[in-house]
């Protein structure tokens, strides 16, 4: 009886939460990769198991090569130039400022606007009319004498995606710019004031002794970043509607599944982007776990 | 120590109680039969506009003649009907269907008829003489193997040819194109002699019903409507020149189309901004909230090619199998296909009546010209609009379309929508 005691109501306090995430994550998860391997293509039919049929059928489809390509551009610009942005404006803190409680605060405002939201103004903002129509940045341009910069943004066949990123960015890179500043606050000086004295240049102080110690940090806002990027769908829905020309996996999975109405194909999209997510948290949470242990 | 055990049990059970509970909601059923008779629960996604107000118009008629009835109004918002849609495909698989719900009239309905989760509404036909009342094309065109599974409460017309007088005058043409090549010259001179949009096009399914009423013009009504049947050609060489001919026409449209809505594509029309949009006649509604007066500040015509033709589409009401309400339903029914129920509802809405004896003096403008043509022209099923293609086959259209839009690459989209016509299971 004592022995019980000393575990049972622990237990019993996370059995809730445990058994909600038992069922509802996991058994979900299980539940969408079951589906993912029948041949369920309608709302009628009971679907039997095919294997990974579904899995490799989806390469066949230009649709897919299409979300999948929009996808890594959009992710590949978005994670840089929020890493890239985030860094630097922590750094700009880092050397001191005046007011900095006021400029941390507004870079991260964006935060707490939802991508919706964002995606609304940025629709208006993106707008590519030519400038005798023009809205929004090309009327912009168009009126301070550098309308050769106008162009067609996210409506532009090939790099797009690339323009789809840019609200991303805005607001997503107060938030990395909050971790690295964690991070730069988390090297001790006396650090910084040894290698001072070893006669190391403010450049070199940084290079060698500041920036190593922010690894962590950038792994972990890759991590973040990547998983969002990954995900994406309300910022394309609000900017482009489901639309091919800014297509990505989330918005196919959607179509499939409210639309046409295969879950199969629904779920064998879901499927590979939980697989995405998979690949970049997974070795992330084993490398956390193994540098815990080594402390 | 004894106290602080029994907390964390009553803790834990609340939290379980919370979890369970949300499975367990929702779950009220109609117990016996009379019980059940008072009340009737009608889902659409008519929330705001016209919409909502000839609903309310429909409603209050209800009331006055079921007074022993409450009628709840399970409408949801969003997206002409897409969230709607989602919210009632998890109540159907549920089992626990509304007592009536809205869907376009036609194919749409071939997921819920499949699935057997519709009522077949012969007999109600044959009680209210709906055959008679309705056009005999129309009957055809909702019968799917010899049964008919909704109400058509509205028509609405989707080969509308939307033009502005001014901008037409300023690039000196006489009136509306007739014909698809008159409409390319015509698309043609706007281009080179004005500086206004030629066509006025929005987001990529505003192409979509471009492409349809550019089928209908280059076929004809006849093999238009062989398209949706089991021995369609989409591989023939009409098709081809359909679909020319949608290339040649979306080369004069605008260049930010993608990043515009349907009411701002219409728009540019009567501020006088384009020449020509095709939409349907929803855009008249639309563009009589904005105060802008018909055949001044824009005219309409059918669709090149088309004239003569009607391509309809229908906001219809259905009878779910095992609907908790079923006595009431019908009677709801019997409101949405009456003389009366219609006509308090389309003007409000902005369609005409899906029967033939409506009462012509409560229709002005753009719907006095519909409701003429509505009982003398043929009709063609509209495809965008669900009547003539199931949701798979609906989203492979759409697929290829904004695939072509990209690549502008006819024979592949005609390989496209002959692979979509096959697999469609339809």
């Amino acid at each position: 009886m004592r022995r019980y005691r000393r575990w049972l109501p622990g237990l019993v306090l996370l059995a809730p939460s445990m058994i909600a995430i038992a069922v509802f994550v996991y058994g979900l998860i299980g539940w969408n990769f079951k589906l993912a391997m029948s041949d369920q293509h309608d709302q009628v039919t009971a679907g039997k198991f095919v294997g990974l049929e579904n899995f490799t059928a989806l390469w066949d489809d230009e649709r897919w090569g299409l979300a999948v390509r929009h996808a890594v551009l959009f992710t590949v610009v978005f994670v840089l130039g929020a890493l890239v942005l985030g860094w630097f404006l922590a750094l700009l803190m880092d050397k001191g400022i005046r007011g900095e409680g006021g400029f941390r605060a507004v870079y991260l405002f964006p935060m707490a606007v939802s991508f919706i939201a964002t995606g609304i103004v940025w629709r208006w903002l993106m707008s590519p009319a030519p400038p005798e129509r023009g809205v929004g940045l090309n009327q912009l341009f168009d009126s301070v004498g550098l309308g050769f910069l106008a162009n067609e943004w996210w409506q532009n066949r090939s790099y797009g995606m690339a323009a789809m990123a840019l609200p991303a960015i805005w607001q997503m890179s107060g938030y990395v710019m909050a971790l690295y500043l964690a991070g730069f606050r988390g090297v001790p000086d006396e650090l910084r004031e040894a290698a001072r004295v070893d006669g190391c240049t403010e450049w070199k102080v940084y290079r060698y002794v500041v920036f190593p110690h922010l690894r962590p940090v950038t792994l972990a806002a890759l991590i973040i970043l990547g998983h969002i990027s990954l995900k994406i769908f309300d910022l394309v829905v609000a900017i482009a509607t489901k639309q091919i020309i800014a297509d990505v996996p989330a918005v196919y999975m959607w179509v499939m599944t409210f639309d046409a109405h295969d879950p199969a194909k629904g779920a064998t999209i879901a499927a590979y982007m939980l697989l995405a997510v998979a690949v970049l948290v997974i070795p992330y949470l084993v490398w956390t776990v193994r540098s815990e242990r080594r402390a | 120590m004894r106290r602080g055990w029994t907390a964390a049990v009553a803790v834990s059970l609340a939290g379980l109680l919370a979890v369970t509970a949300c499975g367990g909601g929702g779950g009220e059923q109609g117990g016996d039969g009379k019980q059940a008779a008072t009340k009737v629960e009608v889902f659409s996604w008519w929330t705001g506009g016209g919409e909502a107000k000839g609903l309310e118009a429909m409603v209050a008629d209800f009331k006055k003649k079921q007074p022993g009835i409450e009628f709840v109004n399970a409408a949801v918002a969003g997206g002409s009907g897409t969230q709607a849609k989602a919210v009632l495909a998890s109540r159907l698989q549920a089992n626990q269907p509304p007592d009536s719900f809205q869907g376009h009239a036609g194919a749409e309905l071939l997921g819920y008829i499949k699935a057997g989760q519709l009522e077949p509404l012969n007999s109600f036909y044959d009680e209210q003489k709906l055959r008679e009342a309705f056009p005999q094309q129309l009957i055809e065109q909702i019968t799917y193997q010899g049964n008919i599974y909704s109400v058509p409460v509205n028509i609405h017309r989707s080969n509308v040819l939307w033009y502005s007088p001014a901008v037409l005058k300023e690039a000196g043409l006489s009136g509306a194109p007739k014909t698809i090549e008159e409409f390319i010259a015509a698309l043609k001179t706007v281009k080179e002699k004005t500086k206004k949009i030629p066509l006025s096009l929005g987001a990529q399914w505003t192409a979509d019903h471009l492409l349809e009423s550019v089928l209908l013009g280059t076929l004809g009504v006849d093999a238009y409507n062989a398209l949706w049947t089991a021995n369609a050609d989409w591989s023939g060489p009409q098709v081809t020149k359909a679909l020319e001919n949608f290339k040649t026409i979306l080369g004069y449209t605008q260049q930010e189309a993608a990043s515009t809505d349907w009411q701002v594509a219409a728009k540019n029309v009567v501020d006088g901004k384009a020449a020509f949009n095709i939409m349907g006649d929803w855009a008249a509604g639309y563009f009589k909230e904005l105060g802008k007066q018909p055949k001044q500040d824009y005219d309409w015509a059918a669709s090149p090619g088309t004239d003569g033709v009607y391509m309809w589409l229908s906001d219809s009401f259905t009878l779910p199998k095992n609907a908790p309400h079923r006595a009431a339903a019908v009677e709801w029914l019997k409101i949405c296909a009456s003389k009366e129920g219609q006509d308090l509802f389309n003007p409000a809405k902005g369609s005409i009546p899906a029967r033939k004896d409506a009462d012509r003096s409560l229709y002005k403008d753009y719907l006095a010209w519909a409701l003429e043509q509505w009982s003398t022209n043929k009709l063609a099923g509209s495809m965008w609009h669900g009547v003539t293609v199931n949701d798979r086959w609906h989203t492979e259209i759409d697929t290829a379309v904004g695939l072509f839009l990209g690549s502008r690459d006819v024979p592949k989209l005609q390989q496209a929508l002959a692979a979509a016509a096959k697999n469609s299971g339809q």
